[in-house]
This record gives C-alpha cells, structure tokens and sequence, in this order.
C-alpha cells in the first residue's frame, strides 16, 4: 500500500491550489497512518448506512421504551413478555427456523459433498436450484397452496398410490410453511457448501487416501473438520433467511395460531393496530433473539480450525 | 426429503472400499449415491410441482377433482392485467429497481475501493457497519424505518421504497466489489497517479473501464434482489408505489375477491420477470454469487 505521498483531493472539494495550506506536519502524520483525503470517499456509504441503518435501528430502539398506552419504559417489553399470545412468537419462530435451517445444512452437506467435483450438467443444476430462491417466497406460497394442497398433485398421487386414505393436510400448517423455507432455503445452503467444499484443496483428501484412509475416515477426519467452520456460517445465513420468515408464514402457514411468527407479530401491532412503539418493541425482540442464536453459533465455530483449506477462496 | 437424505448421514458408507485399491469414482452407483440423486431429484420434483402448478392453473378453466384443468383458456392474463393494473406495477417495480442499482452502485463502488485498497484506523468497525444490514432480518430494521419514514412523510410513495431497498443493497455493492476491487493490480494506479492522473481521472479513465465488469455484476444482483425484495417494499410502499411482488402478496392475501387462476397468471407473470432476470443474470454471474458474498468479507 502506497503512503501516498500526494494528498488526494477529491473532485471538487477543495478549490485549494496544493498541499501547502494547513499544517503539513499533521497532514503527513495523518497519512502515514492511512488516513487521508481519499478516505473521503467512504463517506457516502457510511452516511447512507448510519442515516438509514444505524439511526432508524436507534430509533425504534427509543421508540420501544416510549409506550404508547404509558407507563414505565418497559412497559412494553412487559407486555410482550406477559402476554402468551405475543410471548409464544418467539418459541414458534425458532421451533421453524432451528429445525428448518438444520436440515437445509445437514441435508446440503451428502448431496454437495457427492457433488463438489465435474460433472456434467453441474451448472445446470445449479442454475436450476437457484431459481427458488431467485422466485421468492411469495411466488412458492403460492405454487405450494396449488402443489400440497387437498387435490393438489402431491395428494393425488399419493392417494392414487394409496399411500394415504385421505388427503394430508400440509397448508395451512406448520408443514406449509417448513417445506416452503426448505424449497428456498435448501439450495442456498447447498450452493454455499459446494463452494466451501471446493475451497478445499483435494490433494488433502488424495492424501489420506494413499495414506489407507476409507471413504468415511476421509469426510470425517481431513473434509469436515475444515468444512465446520463454512458450515456454522451457512447455518447462519440460512436461519436469517428462515428466522425472518413473513410471506410464507402468512400464505401457506396458520397466520393466527401454529405459525404466528414473531415476524407477524412485529407486523400486526405496527401495521394493524398502529402502535409503532409496540411494533418496535416486537422488532428489537426479534433482532436480539436472531444476533443471540448467531453469537452462540459463531462462539461455538470459533472452537474450530480457523484458517486456510490450501484451496482457492474462504 | 428427510427420509431419504438421513441416511446418508447417519450409516457408515455401505461400501467400505478397502483401503488405496479403489478408485475414486465408481462408474456404478453406491447405494449412498443413489440416496443422494435421489434426494436432489425429489427436491426437483417439488420445485417442478410447485412452478407448474401455478403454470397450469393459470391457464386452466375450472380445476377440482382432476389432474389436469377442464379446459384450456388464456383470458386469465388479460384479466389478471386489467383487474391488478398491472402496468403501472410493472412500471413502478422498474423504477425504483433502476433507481436502487444506480443509487446503490454510485454509492457503494467508491467505499468499496477504500476498503479494498486502504488500511486506516477503525476498517474492522466500517466493515462491521456495512455486514449488518444483511445480517439482520428485513422486518427489524424495516419497522423503524418506515416508521421514521412515515414520519418525515417519505414513506407510502415511491421514494420511500428505493430508500428503504437501498438499505441492504449498499452493503450488498460493498460485499460484492470489494474482493472485485482487490484483484486489480494496484501498480496500474500507481502508473497512473506517477503520470500526473488525478484521482478523479484516476477513476473515470483507469479503474471505470477496469471495473465495469465487476459493476455489471453487482448491479445485476442488486436488480434481482430488489425485484424480488418483499419485505421492505410491503412495509414502505403505498397504494401507488407497490411493486410486483408486493401486488401478488396483496393478491393473495384477499383471495376469494378475484379468481384464483387470475392471481396465478399474475404470479407467472412476476416469475416471467424474474426468470428473465435470471437468464441475464448468469451470463455475467455464476449462480453461487446470486445466493451470498457475505462469506469472503465475514469478520472473525
């Protein structure tokens, strides 16, 4: 990195004719450090993210200790909390968001372990897993309400293959809403894993294969030790993903009991009741209980090998 | 699913090969690759069956107790077109995704080249500062937002919803440039600069022209996200500013009003859109990238 001996100035921001004006002694100080002019240039970004980032994020956290019904600043936590309604939210979410995320990972882990060389048909595949996530939750509420519905295609052929008496009942439930953050969830964990995996260097594994190490003792003992750490980071973008789950929870789940998510909760008493510092509260409840469950994850991770793979990338 | 994929985690591999003879690959399957293929084409399965279904529903006449629609008609879309106004929609959903791309783009690109080039004191913080927005869920910041939005009276119009989309996007021009920035070679701009470039020349005549691939890619994964942004545009947009999406939500939040096939051909027409997008978008970025950058820029 150049100290950059010529200050930088940006276009037009100084009508200055030089370096000279202003105590060089500080100027040059300052840039020895790695801080001059040119870093001018992050002030957008960072006007932007503090204005509209950092400061709504303060603000609803204000707003939370402001009832509007009145009484003591956490008067509204207490109500979350007192009340079972609200309370439940939390359980729910997380009862959807843990086990759905888990499986996306676990499930992602054989399928792109097999996958992680060439083959051919390998960028059609993943073209074709990123679809549902490129589609939305919104557009696959709607194809699950036609596909798992009661005469939906699922139901029929599994009465045809009289499987089932009569048609399973997986809208308008837990299932609805779990095979909806598999369907977007599953090929974003997998095509982050594959990534993983190939940032792996094989000649490790060719290694421990000369070595006389089988099938099994090469994932267990080199692959995955050095894959944990992409896994507990996949893990957390995908319960993010699950964790923040609204359109399907709303379509395909049971918006009023099973899958009232804290999500919904947040929306309703913002958006229906129009009690923003309620609304807030819900928010900030949210926000903390997702950063908890990602700090525990992340401790965990940091138990583990943390460095190169020898591959290329991560 | 799940039957089918646990196994394969949970049993040591069915065939043992004994220790450096076998060769890698077998050209007959394992039964745990059969598990495996068989668990991806499940999931196809589904995913076809969820996309088709709304295909075939939306161009079927009455659909009950068959397989297949009664009859076959095309007048859904016409209806779906005239009964959502879907053209001031689809108008509204490009405007704020061209105004989110540039805005996104114009002010991300120039942080993300500090942050690729430089060190200065408190660079962990700034790249903190630009992580969490995409590491929060969209309902916990978008709730204050657009209750300060409502406030100031830029919520429930236009300008609202590209402020609002703008919030991830920015970090997300940041995450994406940053490693494309990386890569070029510094010694070019140093060429430059010993030439007697300025830094805005610097810019628009070595590192713009260097630099336009990595844009186009991070502008186009800014228009898909930003299409097919629910959230955020539900919470700000107003009866006038609602974008496809949050049109086909609403849609479906008040079914029994309109037909259900009329809700279905506007939802193929939102996935025509995105699948268009789709299409454009992999000829300048592979499909991982459309799924996250967070993993190169993750601290700690």
């Amino acid at each position: 990195m150049s100290p950059a001996a010529s200050p930088g100035t940006r276009p037009g921001a100084s009508p200055g004719t030089g370096p000279a004006p202003v105590d060089p002694g500080l100027r040059h100080r300052l840039a020895e450090r790695g801080v001059d002019a040119r870093l001018l240039l992050l002030v957008p970004g960072l006007v932007f993210v503090l204005g509209l980032f950092v400061y709504p994020f303060l603000y609803g956290l204000g707003l939370s200790f402001q009832p509007a019904r009145g009484g003591g600043p956490f008067a509204d936590y207490q109500r979350f909390f007192s009340d079972t309604f609200q309370r439940d939210t939390i359980g729910k979410t997380l009862w959807l968001a843990v086990p759905a995320a888990l499986f996306n990972v676990l499930a992602s882990v054989p399928v792109a372990y097999r996958m992680r060389g060439r083959f051919r048909g390998k960028r059609l595949l993943t073209t074709v897993l990123v679809v549902p996530i490129t589609l939305g939750t919104v557009l696959t509420a709607e194809g699950l309400l036609n596909f798992l519905g009661p005469a939906g295609w699922l139901n029929r052929a599994l009465l045809g293959l009289g499987l089932v008496d009569e048609p399973v009942g997986l809208i308008q439930n837990y299932w609805g809403v779990f095979f909806s953050l598999v369907i977007s969830g599953f090929p974003f964990a997998f095509l982050l894993i594959l990534s993983y995996l190939s940032g792996i260097d094989p000649t490790l594994e060719r290694a421990a294969a000369t070595l006389g190490a089988g099938w099994w003792q090469r994932f267990r003992r080199v692959t995955l030790p050095l894959l944990v750490p992409g896994l507990a980071t996949t893990f957390c973008l995908t319960f993010v993903l699950a964790f923040s789950v609204f359109p399907s929870a709303y379509l395909v789940g049971d918006p009023t009991g099973e899958t009232r998510v804290i999500s919904i909760a947040a929306y309703e008493a913002a958006y229906q009741a129009n009690d923003y510092p309620f609304g807030s509260t819900i928010a900030m409840i949210m926000g903390a209980v997702e950063l908890a469950v990602i700090g525990v994850v992340l401790l965990w991770r940091s138990r583990f090998y943390v460095g190169t793979t020898g591959g290329k990338g991560a | 699913m799940s039957t089918a994929t646990a196994p394969v985690r949970a049993t040591p591999p069915p065939l043992p090969s004994p220790p450096g003879t076998a060769p890698r690959r077998r050209i007959v399957a394992t039964p745990a690759a059969w598990l495996v293929w068989g668990a991806v084409a499940i999931f196809l399965v589904l995913l076809l069956g969820v996309v088709s279904s709304v295909l075939v529903n939306s161009f079927g006449t009455q659909w009950f107790d068959t397989w297949l629609p009664k009859g076959w008609r095309t007048q859904w879309y016409a209806q779906a077109w005239n009964d959502f106004d879907l053209l001031p929609v689809i108008v509204t959903t490009l405007e704020v995704a061209v105004a989110v791309v540039a805005l996104s783009v114009l002010v991300g690109a120039p942080a993300s080249y500090v942050l690729a080039r430089r060190a200065f004191p408190g660079k962990r913080a700034v790249q903190l500062l630009f992580l969490l927005p995409i590491m929060m869920p969209p309902i916990t910041y978008g709730i204050p937002l657009a209750t300060l939005l409502y406030k100031v009276g830029l919520a429930g119009n236009i300008s609202g919803v590209v402020l609002a989309n703008l919030v991830p996007c920015v970090p997300f021009v940041v995450l994406t440039m940053t490693p494309f920035i990386e890569q070029l070679d510094p010694a070019i701009e140093q060429a430059a600069r010993m030439s007697g470039a300025r830094t805005w020349s610097v810019f628009t005549r070595i590192l713009a022209p260097l630099l336009l691939p990595g844009i186009l890619a991070s502008s186009i994964l800014v228009l898909v996200r930003t299409v097919g942004m629910f959230e955020l545009t539900f919470l700000t947009a107003g009866p006038d500013s609602t974008t496809l999406v949050v049109a086909l939500f609403n849609s479906m939040n008040a079914a029994g009003i309109r037909a259900q096939q009329s809700v279905d051909s506007m939802a193929v027409i939102y996935m025509a859109v995105m699948l268009v997008l789709l299409v454009v978008a992999l000829r300048f970025v592979n499909p991982t990238q459309l799924v996250s950058q967070v993993k190169e820029e993750q601290p700690s």
